[in-house]
């Protein structure tokens, strides 16, 4: 009898596991694995060729350097700033699709904000540099309609690069804020109004602290890809973009320096594990939390 | 005479084609329970919704307290409303919730604190300011959606099925407890259900509604032995419905005669021809059942039947019965005395009623509906 339940539990771990084992083989073999081995190659240093020794220095280079620290400030910054964008677009829309449009008209919005992504990044890059370069469309509509007087570059500013970053990011926003105003029922948001609230004291009270989850998840998706981002602040920003993730692929493909990169690559990882951090922590919120209920 | 809480002037409110609410007028009295009572898609809900300010009307005027609610906002109403699911608020607390809408007037934080534990004391909650709404009972946070209202001491209390959520034995226990906080608060409420029993039971008004008019309003009594229509005598309480043709008159007596050939006599309401399809309804509770013909009253007209099942509920038991002549299903109530608890299915017994205390009614023309 006991020895039926036992060999019963086992049965049933096994079957876990093995239900388990290709994300976790995943995880291993293409997260875990490289990682250790940046970690290994950010610590050494080369002494002479063929020869390594553990050392700091790739470290050291990086808070030595100003210009490093500028471009990892400075992507943090427009990170965030691009972040805080597609919230407040994305918020409207989310609202519109949930609370506004009906059926049929829900889904066809939806489905609006997803067709950008059946085409790939580049070729959505290169849309806006079609649009936005000095011969593009955009500046020689502006000289039509008399506002500049010869066509100006719209292209290699931090304006394009923050509406290029919102643009990818939008959808990433909008689905998270969509499943937790979904869940949100209207019978309270009459019911506040009936109790003498007005549009602004619902959205503080009422929608945002239901939406919370949805907004921190959305908030940390769209952080993470835009810090790690790398086509879009490359083709928009040009060489005027310094954008930290150019800085990795310089070390690693340019350079072959691949311990600067592997150190650059880690300093990274720590900014973004670093802002979510301080993000969950202003909204008061648990990690956990917010992935579950979102 | 003080001015009517709620006054209706021809209010009309239409979706498309189909109309909900059609040139209803009617007050309800300062300090009274108001019911409308009405099957689901009779414009109940769209009436209610109507004077919260949610709907707009398509024409007509709603009077609170006087004041002509055109272009009043909901929120600037002197109404509240508790909502069928309550809608309390789930990311604040007990006390949050019930203080919000003193925080909306600009009230500082300590007073409207105070006023709303005071609120939660009175309806029973004493203490309970702290806890998170899903802490509490089905009940409780009932209670709290009334002081959620009442704290903000509208002129009027609008309910929209409140406990049509709860179970059976928790929905009894609330009917007692909503008349209780009505009558202790003196709050005017009007309040919608489908439910006849708790019409009945709540108010001191009840307005039947059916296809956006009211079919008849009046006391809980008055719908009860005395339906204008026969919506309302097939909807309040149970009934027996019985439709015919009128066979013949004796002064203001009908005799009804079934398709299948029975006859029946009842009371004539409202004008009713020799010849007319009419529905005749008789109340389980009218009808007097024995096993021996010879002891029921001499002067009203006797009816054979066969026990076709028992239905036992305590002290609601009834017997449906299933005519001689005509196979008609009759229902009628069995004493309480439980003189008839060995009574058997198949069983042959005898009814009668008292045809004043059976209606009958013109049928409506397929139109009207």
């Amino acid at each position: 009898m006991a020895e039926a339940l036992a060999q019963r539990l086992w049965q049933r771990r096994l079957m876990l596991a093995l239900l388990l084992a290709p994300a976790l083989l995943w995880l291993f073999a293409l997260i875990v694995l490289p990682h250790i081995d940046l970690a290994l190659l950010s610590f050494r240093e080369r002494s002479a060729p063929r020869h390594y020794q553990p050392s700091l220095t790739q470290y050291r280079t990086f808070f030595g350097e100003p210009l490093y620290w500028h471009i990892f400030v400075r992507t943090a910054v427009i990170s965030a700033v691009a972040t805080a964008l597609t919230l407040l677009i994305a918020f409207p829309i989310a609202w519109v699709i949930t609370k506004v449009a009906q059926g049929r008209a829900s889904a066809f919005l939806f489905i609006v904000c997803l067709i950008p992504f059946w085409v790939s990044e580049t070729v959505r890059a290169l849309g806006w540099l079609i649009l936005l370069r000095e011969s593009g469309v955009l500046p020689a509509l502006l000289v039509k309609l008399g506002i500049t007087a010869v066509p100006v570059e719209l292209l290699y500013h931090d304006a394009t690069i923050l509406t290029g970053l919102v643009y990818t990011s939008l959808l990433f926003m909008v689905v998270p804020l969509v499943s937790s105003l979904e869940s949100l029922d209207n019978s309270l948001i009459e019911a506040a109004y009936d109790l003498g609230a007005n549009g602004f004291a619902i959205l503080r009270d009422i929608v945002i602290p239901h939406a919370a989850p949805g907004i921190t998840a959305g908030c940390i998706v769209v952080f993470m890809l835009t810090l790690g981002n790398y086509l879009t602040p490359n083709l928009l920003g040009g060489k005027n973009s310094q954008w930290f993730t150019e800085l990795i692929y310089t070390q690693f493909i340019v350079r072959f320096n691949w311990e600067q990169g592997a150190a650059f690559g880690f300093l990274l990882l720590a900014l973004s594990t670093t802002m979510v951090a301080l993000g969950l922590r202003l909204s008061g919120q648990r990690f956990v939390d917010v992935m579950r209920r979102s | 005479m003080t001015t009517p809480d709620l006054q209706v002037d021809s209010l009309v409110k239409r979706f498309a084609d189909y109309r909900a609410v059609a040139e209803l007028s009617f007050s309800v009295e300062r300090g009274s329970f108001f019911s409308i009572l009405g099957p689901s898609g009779c414009g109940k809900t769209t009436l209610l919704r109507m004077i919260a300010g949610f709907i707009t009307p398509d024409s007509g005027d709603i009077r609170i307290g006087g004041r002509s609610m055109q272009a009043v906002a909901p929120n600037r109403r002197p109404v509240n409303m508790v909502f069928q699911q309550l809608a309390l608020f789930p990311m604040m607390s007990v006390g949050e919730n019930v203080a919000f809408g003193l925080a909306r007037r600009g009230m500082a934080k300590t007073e409207r604190a105070t006023r709303a534990a005071a609120m939660l004391e009175r309806v029973g909650l004493g203490g309970a300011a702290h806890k998170r709404v899903d802490e509490l009972s089905g009940g409780q946070r009932q209670r709290v959606a009334i002081a959620r209202s009442l704290v903000l001491e509208p002129t009027l209390l609008l309910l929209d099925e409140p406990l049509g959520a709860l179970d059976l034995k928790l929905r009894e226990h609330m009917k007692i407890e909503l008349k209780q906080l009505q009558a202790a608060f003196g709050t005017t409420f009007v309040y919608i259900t489908h439910d006849q029993s708790e019409a009945l039971v709540l108010s001191d008004h009840v307005a039947v509604m059916n296809h956006g008019r009211f079919e008849q309003r009046g006391t809980p009594q008055d719908l009860y032995y005395e339906p204008a229509t026969a919506f309302v005598a097939g909807f309040v309480g149970a009934n027996n419905r019985i439709a015919g043709r009128v066979a013949g008159s004796f002064g203001d007596i009908a005799e009804v005669a079934t398709a299948q050939g029975w006859v029946v006599r009842a009371r004539k309401s409202g004008a009713v021809a020799p010849g007319a399809a009419v529905e005749a309804f008789v109340r389980p509770e009218v009808a007097v059942l024995e096993r021996d013909a010879e002891l029921l009253p001499q002067e009203h007209p006797r009816h054979a039947g066969a026990v076709q099942s028992l239905l036992f509920d305590g002290a609601n038991s009834a017997v449906l019965l299933t005519e001689e002549k005509s196979r008609f299903e009759f229902r009628v109530a069995l004493p309480q005395t439980g003189r008839f608890a060995d009574l058997k299915v198949g069983e042959r017994v005898y009814f009668s009623f008292d045809p004043g205390r059976a209606l009958c009614f013109a049928t409506r023309d397929a139109a009207r509906g």
